[in-house]
């Protein structure tokens, strides 16, 4: 079963994306979001667990990173930048949708 | 595919509704079917008419009561959340003695039993919050 887990919460601040990463099996796909894009930022030690993560597709939220300052090559490589519209394909292509807020 | 949304937040101090919102919007354009949105917790907060933001400022309530019309959704409000935050409906004002009610249009009162049957009948229950 795949499931897509959403994060919305700054790796730095809370233990969300760790608890989150722990629990993504091979298949499956996070999504970071509001706050949560902050762990796709490139050269931080959560870039490192997310680059070791293998089997496991992580996406990012467009929007949310424009409104936070972040550009789009300060993402570490191999997290694909999403919209919204691709953010509802990803629910409804995978099988539950869990929430780490 | 069937959706059901829940929302925690409310307007103006978390960025969830927001994205509820952006969500649900970007679904029903897609072609998708929003069966519910449950405003839960802090989240019945959307459901107040009597919110008044700056005119240069999203309207977070009327946003959703515009989009309840144009596509005819069921948007809940949990009434133990409301009646500890004051959010009132005509039926919710005469039992409790108030003297006064401010549902925003689009949205109804009603129970939890509103958020189980949506995990139930929806295909995906997807959740937003702090």
């Amino acid at each position: 079963m795949s499931i897509l887990h959403t994060v919305n919460k700054s790796p730095f601040e809370k233990s969300s994306m760790d608890s989150c990463l722990a629990y993504a099996n091979e298949g499956s796909a996070v999504l970071m979001y509001e706050d949560g894009i902050y762990g796709a930022i490139k050269g931080t030690a959560v870039a490192d667990k997310i680059s070791a993560s293998s089997g496991v597709k992580f996406y990012v939220l467009g929007p949310d990173l424009k409104a936070r300052g972040v550009a789009e090559d300060k993402v570490v490589d191999g997290i694909e930048i999403v919209d919204y519209a691709k953010f509802v394909s990803l629910a409804a292509e995978n099988d539950k949708v869990q929430a780490w807020v | 595919m069937k959706f059901a949304i829940q929302v925690n937040e409310g307007p103006y101090q978390h960025q969830a509704t927001d994205s509820a919102y952006q969500f649900t919007k970007a679904a029903l354009e897609a072609g998708h079917e929003i069966m519910r949105i449950f405003f839960y917790h802090d989240g019945v907060n959307n459901g107040t008419n009597l919110t008044t933001p700056p005119q240069d400022d999203r309207n977070v309530v009327s946003r959703w009561s515009e989009l309840g019309k144009q596509y005819d959704l069921d948007m809940v409000v949990c009434v133990a959340a409301a009646q500890r935050r004051g959010i009132v409906d005509e039926g919710e004002m005469q039992r409790n003695g108030k003297d006064a009610q401010n549902i925003a249009e689009g949205f109804r009162i009603s129970g939890l039993g509103q958020l189980i049957e949506a995990g139930i009948q929806s295909e995906r229950l997807v959740v937003f919050g702090d």
